[in-house]
Parts: structure tokens; C-alpha cells; sequence
């Protein structure tokens, strides 16, 4: 299991004859993402390398290919239009890399593609990864590998550092998400963490937010209250000064708000795990996976047996359905706590 | 983008804004002249990016045109929060009755431009926020449909009795909203917004700070900035498409994407030592951009050592490594350098250093502790 992408992923490449869009679709097929099909106005009826079909719109695309997602390369001015266009085809995901859209342009963007039932993420992100599945954006396939960390960013580089430590400390993972450096985006720390919350692949998760905004102390009070999985947190930007854009749009200390000191505090008070240092990541997840394993091991053995008894002795189930309705009751009641 | 109070007052004098006369000037005859075409009373205000300009002595009214001279004099040149006064706004004074704060910013939780007002203004408004949240009100709009003439008038009357200022306040309201969206801003304010004796509502302050990401499409906008209000080494940096900021230290920083410049900062600071900017090269790679990174970092003479750090996953390592063994070869380093690259085409980078007298590191902790000895003198870390 994963988040957002897997197998069933289809795509179109938005702005696939582009710089960024030919290298990086290349890329994907590489890496086996099933690109459907790809848009740039005019050329349509052309092909990508000899194989995938080129449109001049969304809907055309979205109409011959049936594909579920969508990922933007094209240049700042017209990426919010793009955007609005995929979502009015029905595109269902929209990832978005493009570095420089207007913020106003994303207030009107955002409401939009909410209202249509789309999930956006980014802009000015580096996209998702599923790993041996499916990856969409640019996150580099090499540096990351299958397994059970959950892995969500509001950075590039960083991500790809933090991923390739765990990935050498055999810490693979199940989606990596990068949610872009942009003040308005359409997808935040919360959506990822529910989404993980909920895939029973995932085991933790890794997150790695910066300065300006409440994303990540919104975050913090969420996995307090709804977590049942273990999430270590990183902030990039402790040295940062207030007033400053640190490169992302929406790295910024606005007035005495934003700091990394307030959003390391909200983590601390959540009971995450705060990584000090990228490396970190690596410890405070392994240390987190054992003592995770160890108490729920004792209890969750005991209620099997208890339930098994329990519903054996009245139902008097048959012997393979025991198994299988116990378990289900006790993640339930692991849940709650 | 910040531009300074007399730029920001045009946009929204054009937009119909009342505001009171007045001229920006460069030296003490300017100032004179302007005062004197105005006529009576003015304050002369200088223009800079920084917030606090009436306590540092930086606004002083003048009776008249001979005074207006005397004040530009002390005025231009001045210091004020580490940046010089180039220009003076010189504009006609104004009696204040009462004193009102709007503003409006891009609210990051809302996705939406939120207006903020208060009837108290001339102050601080975080200082008011957090003090009397009730004397503030805040009122989401949604670009879609703009900012009705309904919510005009409730924050005209969140501001005023007298009718007749409600009226002409959610006048303003729209004037300023507009002027927002038409010069792409995340932020615009007026503080304060008076009313005089007579009972005119009029602007005796504006700022705007207009979003960077515009300014490609709003070439009359980028035309305002003001290079000699910002660190030349920023122009520089900005000019070769960098994303460059100065600060106190004395590791000089180059790392790709900004993300992990910020995290290579703080590792700097963890390991004892203090970076001497935050530099973000991008993330396609481009010897020529190396180069320039390069010449921006050695012009800070209280840099002590180079720490460069390159994740290669668009950015080509060997490209990096190119990059610095042409600016070395054009300007030979006076500092040691510390060079952490690992990722694409990593073994061609590090042939290309090693024949160049250079090394390599792999480890970012690694490399981080080595930059801070050597610019410490092995004291830290």
C-alpha cells in the first residue's frame, strides 16, 4: 500500500515537450510511472518519443487516455491555468512542480479545485513517490526503496537527504511526498498524516517542515489527537532571521511568527520525536519502531486469545474467520487509545 | 518585494485614495523646493525599508520650506537599522482627529487576502493583536468575487459612526483591495488612516510589499525596486539568479535548494559555528551559476571558510565540480574550502576535483564539522 500513487496510477504530463517536462518524463518512464499521455497546446497528434501521445488540451487528454493524475511543468504564468484545467477535466490528483506561481493566483485556484473533488499538491514542490511503483514530479528513484516509512516534506534536497540516509539505514519507504515551499498549497502536513494514519503499509512517519506559517503546529496538534503511529519531526530554519524568504515563497518569519522555535515546541508538546539534525531521523525512527513493537505486542496477543475464546465459545465461529475478526477489533481498540 | 511609502502612495493615489500632497527628493534643495510648492507645514520622512523610522528620527515635521531643507539635511544620509537614507518624502502635514489601521495581507490559513482594521491605529498592529484582539476586526475575501461593496461597508462601519466616514472609508476599502490585486501584493497598508478635524478620512501612510513571483508579469512594478536601499552583495546575487542572504557569521554557505541551505545553516550553528549567508544555487545545475556563487561568497571578507553542500538529484555534481575548479582558476581561493557532494554522477565530480588539488566529502555532518574548525581555528566542534 502506499499514499495518493501506486500502480494504478495513470498520467499526463503537463507541458511534456518543455525542458523540465521532456527530462523529468523521460525520467518517470524510466522508473516505470505509466505516462499516458501528455499536453502541450498545438502539438497535439505529435508524439513524445515515438510513444506517448501528445494533446492540445486536458479534456482531449483526459477523454482518449482516461487518466486518474496529472503533473505540471509549465512555466509560472500559466501554471494556475493549468492547473484549473486539469481539475475541470476531472483529473482526480494534480501535482504541481512549477517554482514561482503568483499567490493570488492561488486563491482563486485553490477554492476551484477543491469544489471540483481534486487533491493538488504543490506548487513549487518536487512531487511523490511511490517507491517501486509509481513516482510523479522529480524526487530522484534511486535514493529511495520499498518499505514502511512514510516520508512527507515541505522542502526538495532536504527530502532527498533525509530519504537517502534512511534508505541506507534500511529504513524503506512507503510514499515520500514533498508538499511544496509555497505559502498556499493545496495540500498540507494534515492531508499526508491522515493519509498515513490510514494505510496500513505505513508503520511512521518522517516530516519535514521549515519556517513561516502554522502548517506544522497545526500538524503537531493533530497527531497528538489522532496519531496512533509514531512521527518524528524536523524544522529547517533555526538560523534563519525574521522578515526574510529563505529561498520557498513560504519560508518566512512574519513579525515574531513562523519561527522554528514555536514549531519545535508544538512538536515536543505533541510527543514527537525531534530530530536535531537531518541524520537524526534515522535513531528516532528505529527507536520509536521497537518500543512501538514491544508494549502493543503483550496486550495485542492476550486480546487475540481473549476475543478468540470469547467468540469461539459464542459464536462458535468457524476456526479460519476467528483469526481474522479478533484482529480487526484490536486495531480498532488500539486505535482509540 | 518591499517598495518605499512615496511609491506605494502613487498606486494608491491612482486608485483614488485621498492622500496629501507631496514629492519624493534626493537632496536638501529638492526638498526645499517641493516644500515650497506645497506650502505651509510638511514632514519630511525618509524612505526606508525598515520599520521604527519615527523613533530613530527619521520623520520630523517642518514649519516651513527653510525648515524642510534644514530637516532633509539631518535626514539624508542618515542610518537607520544598518540602512543609509538616500531619499526623503516630503509631504504636506496633516491634522489627525483619530487614528485607524488597515491593511490586508495573504492570510496562509485562509488561502485568502484578509483585511485587517482597527480605530486603533498609528501603532504597532501585531502589539494591538496581541494585546486588544477585540479592537481588531479581520474579514476573509475571496479573489473570486472580490471584496463586495457589503464587507466594505462593515469594515467601514467597524471604524466609524459618523456616516458620512463609513462611507468614505469602504470607499478606501475597495480603493486599497484594488490596488492590492492590481500590483500583486502580500501585503498593503495604511497606518494611519486619519480623520482630520473636518472629517475627511485620508492615508498619511502606505506600504506594500508586492510578491516576488509577480513581478515577471508586472514589468512597470519591477522598474520600483530600489537597489540602494538593499546589501549589494543580494542585487549581485539576485542579478545571477541566486537566491542569496546575508548574515552575521563567518562559514560561507553554498548548498542546493533552500530546504537544505536552511538545514545545512542550522548544522553549521549546531556544530558551534555561525553561517555567513544563507545561498540557495537552484536546483538545475549550471557551472556558470557555481562561479558566480563563488564570487558573491569571497566578497564577504568575514568569511573564514567555504562550505559547499550538493545533493545531486537534478543538479549534476560534476557540474558543481566544474564550477568550482573554473572560479578557483580565475580567482584562486584565499579561504579553505570544504566540499560535501554526493548523488548524480558523484564519481565523475570527485575525479574532477582530485585532479584539481581538491577533496571530496560524502557526509554532510562530516563535512559541516570540518568548515566550522576551520573557520573557528579549531576551537568549535
Amino acid at each position: 500500500m502506499s499514499i495518493f500513487a501506486d500502480k494504478s496510477t495513470t498520467l499526463i504530463v503537463q507541458g511534456i515537450t518543455g525542458r523540465d517536462g521532456s527530462f523529468h518524463t523521460q525520467q518517470m518512464i524510466e522508473y516505470g510511472t505509466r505516462v499516458v499521455g501528455g499536453v502541450t497546446p498545438g502539438k497535439g497528434g505529435q508524439k513524445f518519443e515515438n510513444t506517448v501521445p501528445i494533446f492540445n488540451s486536458m479534456h482531449d487528454a483526459v477523454r482518449e487516455t482516461g487518466a486518474n493524475t496529472t503533473v505540471i511543468y509549465v512555466p509560472p504564468p500559466f501554471a494556475a491555468d493549468a492547473i484549473m484545467e486539469a481539475a475541470d477535466a476531472g483529473i482526480k490528483l494534480i501535482v504541481a512542480i512549477t517554482e514561482g506561481v503568483p499567490v493570488l493566483d492561488m486563491t482563486r485556484v485553490y477554492p476551484f479545485v477543491k469544489e471540483k473533488g481534486a487533491r493538488l499538491i504543490g506548487p513549487n514542490c518536487p512531487g511523490l513517490i511511490t517507491p517501486g511503483k509509481t513516482k510523479i514530479g522529480i524526487i530522484p528513484g534511486r535514493i529511495c526503496t520499498p518499505g514502511r516509512i512514510g516520508v512527507v516534506s515541505r522542502s526538495g534536497t532536504l527530502t532527498y537527504e533525509v530519504v537517502y540516509q534512511l534508505t541506507r539505514a534500511g529504513l524503506g519507504q512507503s510514499t515520500c511526498v514533498g508538499i511544496g515551499g509555497d505559502p498556499i498549497n493545496g495540500t498540507n502536513f494534515i492531508d499526508c498524516l491522515k493519509a498515513f494514519e490510514a494505510d496500513p503499509e505505513t508503520v511512521a512517519v518522517a516530516m519535514m517542515g521549515e519556517i513561516g506559517g502554522t502548517d506544522e503546529q497545526e500538524a503537531a496538534a493533530y497527531i497528538r489527537k489522532h496519531m496512533t503511529k509514531p512521527v518524528v519531526g524536523f524544522i529547517a530554519g533555526q538560523t534563519a532571521p525574521p522578515g526574510r524568504r529563505m529561498g520557498h515563497a513560504g519560508a518566512i518569519i512574519s513579525g515574531s511568527s513562523g519561527t522554528a522555535a514555536e514549531k519545535i515546541a508544538a512538536f515536543e508538546e505533541a510527543g514527537m520525536g525531534v530530530a536535531k539534525r537531518p541524520k537524526d531521523f534515522v535513531e528516532l525512527l528505529q527507536a520509536r519502531l521497537k518500543s512501538k513493537m514491544k508494549p502493543t505486542a503483550k496486550p495485542t496477543t492476550k486480546q487475540i486469545t481473549k476475543q478468540t475464546a470469547k467468540s469461539a465459545a459464542k459464536h462458535k465461529a468457524k476456526a479460519t474467520t476467528k483469526k481474522a475478526r479478533p484482529t480487526t477489533i484490536t486495531a480498532k481498540k488500539a486505535k482509540k487509545r | 518585494m518591499n517598495i518605499h511609502e512615496y511609491q506605494a502612495k502613487e498606486l494608491l493615489r491612482a486608485e483614488g485614495i485621498p492622500i496629501p500632497a507631496g514629492d519624493v527628493a534626493t537632496t536638501p534643495d529638492e526638498a526645499e523646493a517641493i516644500a515650497r510648492k506645497i506650502g505651509g507645514p510638511v514632514v519630511v520622512k525618509a524612505q526606508v525599508h525598515a520599520g521604527g523610522r519615527g523613533k530613530a528620527g527619521g520623520v520630523k515635521l517642518a514649519k516651513d520650506a527653510q525648515e524642510a531643507r534644514e530637516r532633509a539635511t539631518n535626514i539624508l544620509g542618515m542610518q537607520i537599522k544598518g540602512l543609509t537614507v538616500h531619499k526623503v518624502l516630503v509631504t504636506a502635514a496633516a491634522d489627525i482627529a483619530t487614528e485607524a489601521y488597515v491593511g490586508i495581507i495573504v492570510d496562509r490559513a485562509a488561502k485568502k487576502p484578509v483585511f485587517m482594521v482597527s480605530p486603533a491605529g498609528g501603532i504597532d498592529i501585531e502589539e494591538v493583536a496581541a494585546k486588544t484582539p477585540d479592537k481588531i476586526m479581520k474579514l476573509p475575501v475571496d479573489t473570486r468575487y472580490g471584496l463586495t461593496p457589503y464587507q466594505a461597508s462593515q469594515l467601514g462601519f467597524f471604524l466609524y459612526r459618523d456616516v458620512k466616514q463609513v462611507r468614505a472609508a469602504a470607499k478606501i476599502m475597495q480603493q486599497l483591495y484594488s490596488a492590492f490585486m492590481k500590483a500583486g501584493c502580500s501585503l498593503a497598508e495604511i497606518n494611519p488612516l486619519v480623520v482630520t478635524p473636518q472629517g475627511e478620512v485620508i492615508a498619511l501612510d502606505a506600504k506594500m510589499s508586492i510578491d516576488d513571483n509577480e513581478l515577471d508579469r508586472l514589468p512597470h512594478l519591477a522598474k520600483l525596486r530600489d537597489e540602494t536601499a538593499e546589501e549589494p552583495s543580494e542585487v549581485q546575487a539576485r542579478n545571477a539568479n541566486l537566491t542569496f542572504i546575508k548574515l552575521d557569521g563567518n562559514v560561507g554557505c553554498c548548498v542546493n535548494g533552500a530546504g537544505l541551505a536552511m538545514a545545512t545553516m542550522d548544522l553549521v550553528k549546531f556544530y558551534g559555528g555561525e553561517p555567513a549567508n544563507f545561498l540557495d544555487i537552484g536546483g538545475s545545475s549550471n557551472p556558470e551559476k557555481v562561479v558566480n556563487a563563488l564570487r558573491i561568497i569571497t566578497s564577504d571578507s568575514s568569511v573564514r571558510a567555504i562550505l559547499f553542500n550538493i545533493f545531486g538529484g537534478i543538479t549534476r555534481t560534476d557540474d558543481v565540480a566544474n564550477g568550482i575548479v573554473t572560479a578557483t582558476k580565475q580567482n584562486p581561493l584565499k579561504v579553505p574550502i570544504v566540499i560535501r557532494l554526493t548523488g548524480t554522477n558523484e564519481e565523475i565530480a570527485v575525479k574532477i576535483l582530485k585532479e584539481n588539488g581538491f577533496s571530496a566529502m560524502t557526509d554532510m555532518d562530516e563535512a559541516v564539522k570540518k568548515a566550522v574548525q576551520l573557520a573557528t581555528g579549531g576551537k568549535a566542534a
